[in-house]
């Protein structure tokens, strides 16, 4: 039986698996997708990226996407995105874009801070429909685009409850 | 659900000092993609905006899309140069409004 | 000593348990399992083998219930604030009215319910409780059981007794009344139910720590509910739990507020004597 299971497996991604099974529980946790619904993927994410920072040319550092490895709970994945900067009316964050590659929808949330924000940190709380990649971008007043990205895992519970 | 936000400030702070500020509000976030019992498309109903108002000059704003989880919580940060009001407010896809007002005196 | 920790009962791979030792992830869970539980955090939500809910949550969750502006729980107990105080029905009263400030009034409440009903000779939980009260007693209109009004004001009322430790109401008063009551829950807790033939025992007492695929089986302690779950995306009570614990081992079910949740609730409240109440906790 097991032994069957993990072929299934192979061929299959788990949450398939457990659909088979008529034992889903990701659907009741964030809610069944209508089908023919347009589903997002890192080209799209990275496209999005790109048309709300304006560039698509990064640079590494200065931001952190702080996310858990393993999500609890896909419904509520807490983060925090901080950037490095001194927050003057010279030199500050002007956006934080995020972006997730593999929910129904590559749009997350848009931040913009100012330079009254005084330390550029946000935090809040999303959802994942899977395991996937979230991207974070930091637009400076000096129109230079900072990039992050964090692979979240999305686990499925055994009690749906 | 009354939708009553709640608002972590400091009540007084001292001048310059940066502080964090945490919003929390109850809201469903319906997503759009989910199904009723009956096959019907549960139409998207969520807050797509949170504004942070310092004397009438904006903090942070910030855009929600269907991904952010029910019961919005956002928080962020502000320098507090001077005494004066925070105004926070919430839109709704149907242009609903949610305004709270915050007094911080600063030393 | 991971094989013990993960359960390989065939029928409770319908509770999800597919992967066997050989993935790789489910060592990693059963690793941060048992880092969750040496966590010094958790100290305060240990008492003798009695483990809280909150041991068995990652460290994003434990942050989400330790700060009180960061609990999504807490715009209900506003609520429930708000209907405390609140002048309601056709005699013209608050709860607040009779009851003065809940935080003196209701400290320690939490603990006496279920308690036993003369009325009706039953057990009867707290949001049957409030319902009668508030019909009976204030010519108002009852509140649906998980409605946000009764969540609140269950929360609020709750809320008072946060940081206490639950205690026993029996005695030897008592003790004859509500034995059979509580004879009646453990029954339910160790009968096995529904097309997986488990009982609430086998998952919560005997395989408490281990996985049940991703998730940590909790030891099913009553002590912060109503509760925020990350899942349901809001607060519920406890006889939400049992129901879709019930439903996951694909047993049928009983209505909340029914005398066999209630008397369940009654043997669980006693089972967790010397924990904290937390409510309103968070859980995923």
């Amino acid at each position: 039986m097991s032994n069957t299971i993990r072929k299934l497996e192979n061929t299959l991604e788990r949450r398939d698996v457990l659909k088979l099974l008529g034992l889903g529980t990701v659907a009741a946790a964030t809610g069944s997708i209508v089908s023919g619904e347009a589903l997002a993927t890192p080209d799209s994410a990275a496209k999005l990226i790109s048309k709300l920072s304006g560039t698509s040319s990064y640079k590494s550092g200065k931001i952190t996407l702080k996310m858990p490895e393993i999500a609890e709970n896909g419904a509520t994945v807490p983060l925090t995105v901080r950037v490095d900067s001194p927050m003057t009316a010279s030199s500050y964050v002007k956006s934080i874009h995020l972006a997730a590659d593999k929910n129904p929808r590559s749009e997350v949330a848009s931040f913009h801070l100012t330079p009254a924000s005084g330390k550029a940190e946000v935090s809040t709380r999303m959802r994942l429909a899977k395991t996937q990649n979230v991207i974070a971008v930091a637009v400076m007043s000096d129109g230079s685009v900072h990039r992050v990205s964090r692979l979240v895992k999305v686990t499925i519970g055994g009690c749906g409850g | 659900m009354a939708r009553k936000p709640r608002i972590k400030l400091p009540k007084s702070v001292n001048k310059g000092q940066v502080v964090q500020i945490k919003t929390l509000i109850p809201h469903k976030m319906e997503t759009g993609q989910r199904k009723n019992k009956k096959g019907g498309k549960i139409p998207r109903f969520i807050i797509n905006k949170v504004e942070a108002v310092f004397n009438g000059k904006p903090v942070v704003t910030a855009d929600l899309h269907p991904a952010i989880s029910a019961n919005p919580y956002f928080a962020f940060y502000a320098r507090i140069d001077e005494s004066g009001t925070f105004k926070f407010v919430w839109t709704d896809d149907k242009g609903g409004k949610v305004t709270t007002s915050k007094k911080v005196t600063a030393n | 000593m991971i094989g013990r920790k993960i359960l390989s009962v065939v029928a409770i791979m319908g509770l999800g348990i597919i992967v066997g030792l050989a993935n790789n992830a489910s060592i990693a869970f059963a690793d941060e399992a048992e880092r969750r539980a040496k966590d010094p955090r958790n100290k305060n939500y240990v008492v003798g083998e009695k483990k809280s809910g909150y041991v068995y949550m990652t460290s994003q969750t434990r942050d989400m219930q330790d700060d009180d502006f960061e609990n999504s729980g807490f715009p209900w107990v506003d609520q429930g604030e708000e209907i405390w105080n609140k002048k309601m029905g056709t005699v013209g009263k608050a709860c607040a009215s009779c009851h003065d400030a809940a935080s003196k009034s209701m400290k320690g409440v939490a603990n006496t319910f279920p308690r036993y009903d003369a009325k009706t000779k039953k057990m009867i939980a707290i949001q049957a409780f409030l319902n009668r009260h508030i019909i009976d007693d204030m010519g108002g209109k009852k509140m649906k059981w998980e409605s946000d009004g009764m969540m609140g004001l269950v929360m609020y009322v709750k809320l008072q007794s946060r940081g206490t430790p639950v205690k026993s109401i029996i005695n030897d008063q008592n003790r004859a009344t509500l034995a059979p009551f509580l004879a009646k829950g453990k029954k339910f807790f160790e009968q096995r139910r529904g097309l997986l033939d488990l009982s609430c025992k086998h998952c919560h007492e005997d395989y408490a720590g281990s996985l049940a695929r991703s998730n940590v089986l909790s030891m099913g302690m009553p002590n912060g509910f109503p509760t925020y779950r990350l899942k349901w995306q809001k607060p519920g009570t406890i006889h939400r739990r049992f129901s879709g614990c019930n439903k996951n081992v694909r047993a049928k079910p009983y209505k909340r507020g029914s005398e066999e949740y209630t008397n369940l609730e009654f043997y669980l409240m006693q089972r967790a004597a010397g924990l904290k109440w937390e409510t309103p906790a968070v859980r995923n």
